[in-house]
């Protein structure tokens, strides 16, 4: 088990190290001189150029600046945002929380619609109720969220009156954001849960607890449901993932400001060293959320072994 | 050739002609299949045909009708510029059709390509690829066609090269794991015994028992190209105005919201049932392709 857990983390060593390098060479693919890339649409003379080669050090060997980029990140320092100056780390841990709040909501009511309906969808395999719920789970994916949350803000602030339409903070301004970014999840676990509760209904352990008298909630409950949810795991992580890429969306239409709206707004105003230092930030959060799920996973299957 | 030959030659026409028969008949007979393919294919039409459909330019605008009400005139109203929604969506469904086409010819394209080398040559080869792939992986959902955008630019050409670029992993994934089991059967190992060139086992022996699947994840990768490059020209960073672009038509009815909600409810609309249609298609030929396949 150690030996599987510590193999899974050392792999991960390589993927961090290669998504440092492209995170740190954003800048140098982007077509044009680095420089001007930094100024952006601000207006470039050639001793402002040389000022911000000479300040950034963009005049340096491309492996001199890059271990330079990463000694900073290693203590903690990202850079300054290139529009308002303040350092890159604060802003992400100003907006952080909000993301937070906003994608843990998210997730606990995907987790709960999804396994509910793909619950009831499998154990009332090829009925009406099992039609309605894949019906609901089919047009919860194909819903975009940018659509569903201006629905929301139609029917529930406009019209109703029962939400503000934007903002942040308390739960009648988290209760909108949370439903659009949660449905498109919600749907994909519903059908994810009802094909592997499908799978398991049919394995022969089902059948023989069934034939030994159990009754119908000890064969659901202790024999199905605990079998079928292992595979489910997995796709926790790429739905934490696709969480946060809708928070992008949902945070930028509710006018949150978390860690999405913060990311929109710095590659529409191609602020370098925001964007670069939010995409090295969020690719390791993912990376690790990951790692984990997978060390979850080998734990609670006793089945997985892999040395 | 002999009477027994030519009979069983004639027997084996009528099996494969059975097959594709019996093949046929299970598409049509998938109620998915049938009502997505149906919708999926007057979306198309009218797309295709929108300057026959409607009499309006989706550009052209009617300065006195400005936020008017669905009417005769305008069926779908007009918007804040005084635009026939109607032609805007109509023509938007090209903008969007191309976006989900062009995004996954490149994820496909590529992913299929690095999925097939990884799984036949194995050892570095793969280890090199898969590594490339889980860097892929480590920006989640929308954020690597984000991080791709900011590289190369806004605009709806670059949107579909970041929502293709982004999906690469999902073909490579599934291509390489079918590839590793076929790569060890008998028929290709005969092939490769023959002495037939790598590049004729990769795409006339091996590609061909990987396409059941990748057909489905394509499928749907078309729906969710779509939703993905609207997505971007919603935040601003796809088409511009005065594209009709679904996404970029939501965004730009935002503001209105409270006066005008047929500005974003027919584009939103516009987006649903399309993706709605080519999902459904996608269930419906994953059932009949590949039933195991859990997506």
């Amino acid at each position: 088990m150690i030996r599987y857990l510590s193999q899974r983390a050392l792999q991960a060593i390589p993927t961090v190290l290669l998504v440092t390098i492209l995170v740190f060479l954003m800048l140098h693919l982007t077509p044009g001189d680095p420089a001007e890339v930094f100024l952006g649409d601000r207006r470039s003379t050639p001793e402002l150029l040389e000022n911000v080669r000479e300040d950034f050090g963009l005049n340096r060997p491309l492996h001199v600046q890059y271990l330079d980029y990463m000694g900073n990140a290693l203590r903690g320092d990202l850079g300054r945002s290139f529009r308002t100056n303040v350092p890159v780390v604060d802003q992400i841990a100003n907006r952080l929380p909000w993301t937070i709040e906003l994608a843990v909501t998210a997730m606990g009511l995907a987790m709960l619609i999804g396994f509910g309906l793909g619950i009831i969808a499998a154990l009332f395999h090829n009925t009406i109720v099992d039609l309605v719920a894949m019906t609901v789970a089919l047009i919860g994916i194909s819903m975009p969220i940018y659509w569903s949350s201006l629905l929301l803000i139609i029917i529930f602030a406009v019209n109703l009156n029962w939400f503000p339409a934007i903002g942040q903070g308390g739960v009648e301004r988290l209760v909108m954001p949370a439903v659009a970014l949660a449905s498109v999840s919600a749907g994909s676990l519903a059908r994810m849960v009802r094909s592997s509760m499908l799978e398991v209904l049919n394995q022969e352990y089902v059948l023989t607890a069934r034939a030994k008298g159990l009754s119908e909630r000890i064969v659901i409950f202790r024999h199905t449901l605990r079998n079928a949810l292992i595979p489910v795991i997995t796709i926790l992580g790429l739905m934490f993932g696709n969480l946060l890429g809708g928070a992008v969306i949902t945070e930028t239409i509710f006018a949150r400001l978390g860690i999405g709206q913060l990311y929109v707004e710095a590659v529409l105003q191609k602020d370098f060293p925001l964007v670069q230092g939010m995409t090295l930030f969020i690719a390791l959060t993912y990376v690790i959320v990951n790692l984990c799920i997978d060390i979850i996973y080998a734990m609670v299957d006793p089945r997985i072994r892999y040395d | 050739m002999t009477d027994s030959q030519a009979l069983s030659a004639e027997i084996a026409n009528i099996k494969q002609n059975d097959q594709a028969y019996k093949f046929i008949r299970r598409i049509f007979r998938s109620r998915n299949v049938v009502i997505g393919g149906f919708v999926l294919l007057i979306i198309v039409f009218m797309a295709v045909f929108a300057p026959q459909i409607t009499r309006y330019d989706p550009a052209e605008q009617f300065r006195r009708n400005r936020l008017e009400p669905p009417s005769a005139e305008h069926i779908f109203g007009t918007d804040n510029l005084g635009r026939d929604i109607f032609s805007r969506v109509l023509y938007g469904g090209r903008i969007s059709l191309q976006v989900g086409l062009f995004s996954v010819a490149i994820g496909l394209s590529i992913g299929t390509s690095l999925g097939l080398i990884a799984g036949y040559y194995g050892r570095w080869v793969d280890n090199g690829i898969m590594r490339l792939i889980d860097v892929m992986l480590a920006f989640p959902g929308i954020l690597l066609a984000l991080a791709i955008i900011a590289v190369l630019g806004r605009d709806l050409q670059n949107v579909m090269i970041a929502v293709g670029v982004s999906s690469i992993p999902v073909y490579t994934r599934i291509v390489r794991g079918n590839t590793l089991s076929i790569r060890e059967t008998e028929y290709i190992l005969a092939a490769r015994a023959l002495g037939l060139p790598d590049r004729r086992v990769l795409f006339l022996h091996i590609l061909p028992n990987v396409m059941a699947p990748i057909i489905v994840v394509a499928t749907n990768g078309i729906a969710g190209a779509i939703i993905a490059g609207a997505a971007l020209s919603f935040l601003g960073l796809g088409a511009q105005p005065p594209d009709p672009e679904w996404g970029l038509m939501l965004a730009q009815g935002r503001e209105y919201i409270r006066v005008a909600s047929w500005v974003t409810t027919y584009p939103g609309l516009a987006i649903m049932i399309t993706v709605l249609s080519i999902n459904l298609l996608g269930d419906g030929l994953r059932d009949i392709l590949d039933p195991r396949l859990k997506i």
